[in-house]
């Protein structure tokens, strides 16, 4: 997994909430074996039309959007199916960073797993940075400190500091969790005795 | 210490813990799917690594199977290289599969259950957030990413962060006409589709209590329609009933000391809450959702919000882009909601009790003359016990179309979706833009709900229909 360290990009902000996973990648690009490739379908129905052409006013159609490493969005992002199709997707699109008022569970925990930050902040603060975007001016999220740095102002944000090592290290979780083969084998043995049924 | 029904689960499975609560959690029961596991073997494929427990996953096909006639195999040819895919890595790796062909194949938080092979008090996973069905078991049960498959695969644990407690008491009795599809409806109604985010909600209460198992496994299934991370409720002599010789259910001697432990599955009377609301049952109607998202509901009664009444500005503007997407004007009367198609089936309310509900009220009528309407069975047993009671006959008799089980249109990842601005009322879980076919338009009701549309031709009240 790449690591995450810090990241500065013109924001691209889309001001809804419950920004669903079937909007983020819909169902008909889940029939794939593969983790990569699904950067051109990231939020299909917004981007195309029905007849498969470009819709011009949806934002990630547009440069400098069109690069944007971070995203602004409204509250409840990720909400629905647990696809991992979907950090996925943003991630071969070309986003690494996630900014929201809140995020739903599972893909909160999916970004984790493919190196992609999400940040919880007040929506005022989203409607500081949407700024930044309208005006194509970058802003800058530092990890390692915990901070967003737009013009001459930053902000902080909270991380669970397990996470963040995960993703400053791009750990990987199973080989870290292999490791603990001598407790889960104990927490087996002790199991086969008390719940023989499992 | 006082202990919640999640808490007991939880320390019960804990193999390890950080000093920041990072824990490392055992998996009793993990399933697996064609969509979300392919990239989770080929990880444990390109690292070398093994599947540390075979026989605690159990695999099925279900998400792009075909609904018709599959004996000719799948002509889809990416779902085909899924299915595939999936039958391959089961040989592999050792695990047990219910393929296409199986008359147990089927929706798999159908057939966990079904089985047996989901049980109480067991920590269940699954590729798929449904999953959460199976806390109606007394299971702590949720959905995961691929990531985490693969991490489950390979050492049979998860890494987990605790949860609050949540508790949802439905006090009361259920009036005529509403069943437990309104009950959780209510529930995400009330509290909002991000309501129950970072909590485990526990329902209770006179109304669960009254539940069959299959009926509360409707209410766990949408949990995560409300943002939590699982649903539970205590199991009771009914769960113990339901698991009594099940394939996969524990036997003779171990079939006692299970009950034993199942006994032991309640929050305890004096267990802390960190948050706690109650519903009365008197106040649940039958519900249909007029949005797209599934606490957009409304009264089968009642008429579309308008948005200029709402106060916050990011759910106004939400709630002009759903009824915009919706085709529907503020203030128009629900019941004035004209449909195309009905769609009974799917992991809400796909199980045999949905069945006979929706073919009680159906015997001996049609469904209107412009309206389409199929029902997929959630199991190839479920199927099989439906044919045996005939309800097949009266729901094709009445118009319906008869179908091989699967996850089907509550998806639409196969063939079987809604064409553009066409109406649907759904037995299904969500009602999100695009979800059952590009520009369909989804309503979420109960079985009785979907079968009054289906006579009606528009969304109606099943208190109506006798």
């Amino acid at each position: 997994m790449e690591k995450f360290i810090k990241l500065k990009s013109i924001p691209a902000h889309i001001p809804l909430m419950n920004i669903d996973t079937d909007m983020i990648i819909p169902k008909q690009f889940l029939k794939t074996i593969k983790r990569t490739g699904l950067g051109k379908s990231l939020f299909y129905e917004m981007r195309y039309d029905e007849s498969g052409k470009l819709i011009s006013e949806f934002i990630l159609n547009n440069d400098p959007y069109s690069k944007s490493k971070i995203l602004l969005a409204g509250k409840n992002f990720g909400c629905g199916s647990s696809r991992e199709h979907a950090p996925w997707a943003l991630l071969d699109f070309g986003i690494r960073c996630v900014i929201s008022p809140s995020f739903a569970d599972i893909f909160y925990n999916n970004c984790f797993n493919n190196g992609i930050l999400p940040i919880i902040i007040d929506e005022k603060l989203i409607q500081e940075l949407s700024e930044y975007s309208k005006r194509k001016e970058e802003i800058e999220v530092n990890l390692t400190e915990q901070m967003i740095l737009y013009g001459n102002k930053k902000l902080t944000f909270d991380i669970e500091p397990a996470k963040k090592k995960r993703l400053l290290e791009g750990l990987d979780n199973i080989g870290l969790s292999l490791k603990k083969i001598p407790n889960i084998e104990k927490f087996e043995n002790s199991m086969n005795k008390t719940k023989p049924w499992i | 210490m006082p202990k919640t029904l999640y808490d007991k689960i939880w320390d019960d499975h804990l193999v390890h813990e950080d000093s920041d609560g990072t824990a490392l959690l055992y998996v009793d029961r993990h399933l697996v799917h064609e969509v979300t596991s392919p990239q989770a073997f080929e990880g444990l494929r390109i690292q070398g690594r093994q599947v540390r427990k075979p026989k605690l996953t159990l695999a099925v096909p279900d998400h792009n199977v075909p609904t018709t006639d599959r004996s000719k195999g799948i002509s889809d040819k990416q779902s085909k290289i899924q299915v595939d895919t999936l039958r391959n890595n089961c040989k592999e790796f050792g695990i047990n599969l219910f393929d296409v062909n199986d008359k147990r194949q089927g929706i798999v938080h159908i057939i966990g259950p079904e089985q047996g092979f989901t049980q109480p008090g067991t920590v269940i996973v699954c590729g798929d957030s449904h999953t959460a069905t199976h806390g109606a078991f007394g299971s702590l049960a949720f959905g995961i990413g691929t990531s985490e498959v693969e991490h489950v695969l390979a050492t049979q644990t998860l890494i987990q962060k605790k949860s609050k407690n949540f508790r949802v008491n439905i006090n009361g009795r259920l009036p005529a006409g509403v069943t437990s599809k309104d009950v959780i409806l209510k529930i995400i109604g009330t509290i909002g589709t991000a309501g129950g985010t970072g909590y485990v909600i526990e329902f209770a209460g006179e109304v669960i209590r009254n539940l069959s198992v299959e009926q509360r496994m409707t209410i766990c299934n949408m949990t995560i329609e409300a943002g939590a991370r699982a649903g539970l409720i205590a199991p009771d002599d009914k769960t113990i009933e339901y698991f009594k010789d099940r394939p996969m259910s524990p036997k003779g001697e171990n079939w006692i000391k299970a009950i034993a432990h199942w006994k032991k599955l309640f929050s305890d009377s004096d267990a802390k809450f960190d948050k706690e609301i109650n519903i009365d049952a008197k106040d649940i109607e039958p519900l249909v959702t007029w949005g797209t998202s599934p606490q957009d509901v409304s009264p089968i009664t009642g008429e579309v919000p308008d948005p200029e009444k709402e106060k916050d500005k990011d759910r106004r503007t939400a709630m002009y882009r759903s009824l915009e997407y919706m085709g529907l004007k503020p203030k128009m009367k629900i019941s004035d909601i004209k449909v195309d198609k009905i769609f009974i089936g799917s992991c809400t309310n796909g199980r045999i009790e949905d069945l006979r509900l929706a073919a009680k009220l159906l015997k001996g009528k049609k469904i209107a003359s412009d309206v389409s309407a199929m029902v997929v069975p959630g199991s190839g047993l479920v199927k099989k016990q439906a044919e045996e009671e005939g309800i097949d006959k009266v729901f094709k008799n009445a118009g319906f179309e008869w179908r091989e089980p699967g996850c089907s249109m509550c998806l639409g990842m196969n063939e079987d979706q809604l064409s553009s601005k066409e109406r649907c009322a759904s037995t299904s879980n969500r009602n999100f833009e695009g979800r059952q076919g590009r520009g369909g338009r989804t309503h979420l009701v109960s079985p009785g709900m979907a079968v009054a549309a289906a006579i009606k031709g528009y969304l109606a009240d099943v208190r109506e229909i006798n």
